[in-house]
């Protein structure tokens, strides 16, 4: 990650968030739009990063994933679904639910990963289409089961959507707690502290993302399981040749992108809203991609790019909230499917390339043959 | 054989093995041993067994028959793993390093040294210093392996399998990338491990190397050990005998020629390559009728650019490219063909042919456009066949009909059916990158000889090949490519073998 890349993403990322100040400080001080966009993009970038994730660690390792798009929406609905089975039909308490929601849509990723490592990696199909194979699949397999368990004429659920057992909470960081003393009676400094705690309280799969941004950099690069990742991504003739097994290395690693994906599923209808609808996850995957190849295949460069995205639907969602007092010369702001075009846009220019070439790992998308 | 008292006790001993691959019995009741701190050269053409032997010694592959003992025991194979913990370690020909990672990375992959769950990088790179200095390798672990010189790059081959205390060292083809001096440095570090009690097999296909450097010599053909001898009692012919099993042309019969007018120029030309560094740099030369123009140069010193510049494939950044007094700088490839070029690609599978079309369909993809072979803009199988058969017959090409894939054929027929197209057409210029990479002895005299007569046709020839001794056979003139630039050029009579392996290991060149 060169400094060229960082650069353009705090550019952009100051730009957005210049944007959103200007048209919406008639409402409110800056420091509280400032910091409710941040949350926002770390919120909503949170799918994208651990989206990224995955397709690092597939791609590290040789196997070209292209349908973390699939696997995130098939662990949203299993995800979901589980956590309703276990409220409903078996009554477990809606703490209990969520967490085996959060846990099933871990494990349908792995499924999802599972597939592809088969058809990749044991049949050499052509890496793209099994990719494919699983986006197709998933919208499907989720759009079929929606409609038969929810909606259908003697459906499990008769017709009706059950209750879900909720949402994550938010985890509170007590910062305005540490720093109420420090302010002492002023007042907007108090306010400044709140504004500031948003920034940190998020949810649980928020804050394990960036955690698991790190903790991925640090494995990917300084452990053996790392080396041996990267080695037989780039290289798995020379990694066979010490006594590697790639076969395993791949599954190994493709399995675990299928998880991340997963808990990027869990993100939407466990964390988010607690509720699914047919093809939810729209292209967030494949923005994930991007993210990942704009982050040069490594974690904390495609978490970099995965908050440029998250902040460009930041804007989206801030500028629904300041659209009474968007100026006139500005009112194309108004239109949400101008600002929607954000995220799409920022993917196609990164993808051209102006901002300095990735290189891929040498062995990306091309089967094992001994 | 009669064994002395001080011979040394056999260490590796391959009894009896064959390997069955679809199509070819590639290791055929095979014996073989290694001594004790010995250099065993396991000399054969491509495809004579060496790599498949060393492949089930190193567990690469499993033997259907025989046995492998070391150490006395019988041992079973079946993974690099297993070959590693009997203290067997091989140096491929194709590097098996990967160039993003550092020299210790290379190193201690697959035997990672590690520290509270993370790499010790501080403690390998230690180790690989301890090793260089022990035999004189001069390796710096923390460089990136991609920025290294191919020699150096072979060394941290060396010293990733002293690093897993190999006691047995394979090296397959190790001189086949290296200019003579590096080969030199080769063979010092090979007698300063063999002094420490490994001992080395030696894989190679060049004679002059195995007479150099040999202790003993096994000649493989076609899957059988030929025999085993002593380097004292042999001399080059009849090791290249054993080799191809007839008597062998060492040399290549050539009239002297007169050359005539100049028919390539090339001016001040530079080029790019993919990754944008400028790999070409201002090379200046003209190649006259009527003679060979040999550029000789390690691989990777531009050539392959210097020839894609001048067959149309990459735009040079600048400079001038003159063809029978015709500018054809920068023009598209058809253009140049059309002006008399006949090209021997460097790559035959990616840029010679379509190894999914039929022979007829290869044969004729210079011409395929125009008559006989389209007529108002379609292709006229009759006379495509025709061609292809009227070629294949002159040009020997061995293969059951015309129909045959490109790709179904072996190396050397597949250069065979590059060279009747390319040597087929009125050309006035031809371009032979690499001609003979990879091919059997018979296809390589074939090639030479084809060369030959198209030079005492009044042809001009650049021939460009990292084989000094293919560039000296047959060249009128050489020049040598080092780092992008023509660093010198004489009349091959006028040279020695050591002045050009000076050249082109970038020694000063003299005003001479």
């Amino acid at each position: 990650m060169d400094w060229k890349r960082f650069s353009f993403i705090g550019v952009i990322i100051v730009v957005l968030f210049s944007l959103v100040v200007m048209v919406g400080q008639v409402k409110q001080p800056p420091l509280l739009i400032i910091t409710s966009m941040l949350a926002t993009t770390i919120a909503v970038a949170t799918p994208l990063t651990l989206g990224a994730l995955s397709g690092v660690f597939c791609e590290r390792s040789g196997v070209v994933n292209i349908g973390i798009e699939g696997m995130m929406l098939s662990a949203a609905f299993f995800g979901w679904l589980g956590g309703i089975y276990m409220y409903n039909l078996y009554g477990f308490a809606p703490g209990v639910s969520i967490a085996v929601g959060v846990f099933v849509a871990i494990l349908t990723g792995a499924i999802m990963a599972l597939l592809l490592a088969v058809l990749s990696i044991t049949f050499k199909v052509d890496q793209i289409i099994g990719g494919t194979v699983i986006n197709i699949l998933a919208v499907g397999l989720t759009g079929f089961l929606n409609r038969q368990l929810f909606f259908g004429k003697g459906s499990v659920f008769g017709g009706t959507v059950p209750a879900s057992p909720g949402v994550l909470p938010t985890i509170h960081v007590p910062i305005t707690e540490l720093f109420t003393s420090i302010c002492g009676t002023s007042a907007t400094c108090l306010e400044s502290v709140k504004a500031i705690n948003r920034v940190f309280d998020q949810k649980p799969v928020a804050i394990s993302a960036i955690l698991l941004v790190f903790i991925s950099h640090y494995i990917l690069f300084n452990t053996r399981w790392g080396l041996r990742t990267r080695a037989v991504g780039e290289h798995p003739k020379a990694a066979d040749t010490v006594g590697i097994n790639v076969v395993k290395m791949r599954y190994a690693n493709v399995l675990i992108g299928g998880m991340f994906a997963g808990l990027a599923g869990a993100y939407f209808t466990i964390e988010s809203v607690p509720s699914f609808e047919p093809l939810l996850t729209n292209g967030r995957g494949f923005i994930s991609l991007a993210a990942m190849i704009f982050g040069n295949w490594t974690p904390i460069g495609a978490w970099a790019a995965a908050l440029v995205f998250g902040a460009s639907q930041a804007l989206l969602i801030n500028m629904q909230i300041f659209r009474d007092v968007i100026p006139p010369q500005w009112s194309f702001l108004q239109e949400s499917y101008i600002v929607g075009l954000t995220p799409y846009i920022l993917t196609m220019f990164i993808l051209t390339g102006i901002i300095g070439k990735t290189t891929p790992p040498a062995a990306d998308g091309v089967p094992y043959e001994k | 054989m009669t064994e002395k008292t001080t011979t040394p006790k056999v260490i590796l001993e391959v009894k009896g093995v064959s390997k069955q691959f679809p199509g070819v019995l590639a290791s055929d009741n095979v014996n073989f041993d290694l001594r004790e701190g010995e250099i065993h050269a396991l000399l054969g053409e491509n495809g004579a067994g060496k790599s498949t032997l060393m492949n089930l010694i190193y567990g690469l592959h499993r033997p259907d028959k025989g046995d492998i003992i070391v150490n006395e025991k019988i041992a079973s194979i079946h993974s690099p793993n297993d070959s590693i913990a009997l203290g067997i370690g091989m140096v491929h020909q194709h590097f098996m390093l990967i160039p993003v990672f550092t020299v210790a990375e290379n190193v201690m992959l697959g035997d990672e040294t590690v520290k509270r769950g993370s790499l010790d990088r501080a403690a390998v790179a230690a180790r690989i210093n301890e090793i260089s200095k022990q035999y004189g390798l001069d390796i710096d672990p923390n460089a990136i392996v991609g920025d290294l010189p191919v020699g150096l790059q072979q060394r941290v081959e060396i010293v990733k399998t002293l690093y897993r205390h190999a006691k047995i060292v394979i090296l397959d083809e190790p001189t086949a990338v290296l200019t003579p001096q590096e080969a030199e440095d080769l063979f010092r570090i090979m007698h300063d491990l063999t002094a420490r009690g490994v001992s080395i097999i030696f894989i190679t296909h060049k004679l002059k190397e195995v007479l150099a450097v040999a202790d003993r010599i096994t000649v493989m053909r076609a899957g059988r050990v030929i025999n085993t001898v002593n380097p004292a009692e042999t001399d080059s012919a009849q090791l290249a005998n054993m080799m191809v099993g007839r008597q062998v042309i060492l040399t290549v019969d050539k009239q002297d020629h007169e050359a005539t007018e100049e028919i390539l120029k090339v001016e001040g030309l530079s080029a790019r390559d993919q990754r944008d560094l400028e790999t070409v740099h201002n090379v200046s030369f003209s190649v006259r009728g009527g003679e060979v123009f040999g550029i000789a140069g390690v691989q990777g010193n531009g050539q392959t650019e210097l020839s894609e510049a001048l067959t149309g494939l990459r735009h040079p950044t600048s400079g001038k490219v003159t063809i029978a007094g015709k500018d054809l700088t920068g023009k598209p490839p058809r253009s140049i063909t059309e002006a008399g070029l006949a090209h021997i690609p460097e790559d035959r599978q990616r840029h010679g042919l379509v190894l999914s079309y039929s022979i007829t369909d290869n044969m004729a993809l210079c011409d395929y456009y125009r008559p006989p072979f389209s007529q108002h803009g379609v292709i006229q199988p009759k006379a495509l066949d025709e061609n292809a058969r009227k070629l294949i017959q002159a040009f020997d090409v061995r293969t059951p009909s015309a129909f045959v894939n490109a790709g179904k054929l072996s190396g050397g027929n597949q250069q065979k059916v590059i060279v009747a197209r390319e040597l087929s057409r009125p050309v006035k210029l031809v371009i032979a990158n690499q001609p003979t990479r990879g091919l059997d002895v018979g296809s390589i005299e074939y090639i030479h000889s084809e060369i030959i007569k198209m030079r005492d046709r009044g042809v001009a020839v650049l021939l460009i090949s990292a084989e000094l001794d293919e560039i000296m056979a047959l060249s009128d003139r050489i020049a040598v490519m080092y780092r992008g630039q023509i660093v010198a050029v004489v009349e091959t009579k006028n040279t020695t073998r050591e002045q050009l392996g000076l050249w082109m290991a970038g020694a000063h060149v003299e005003t001479a």
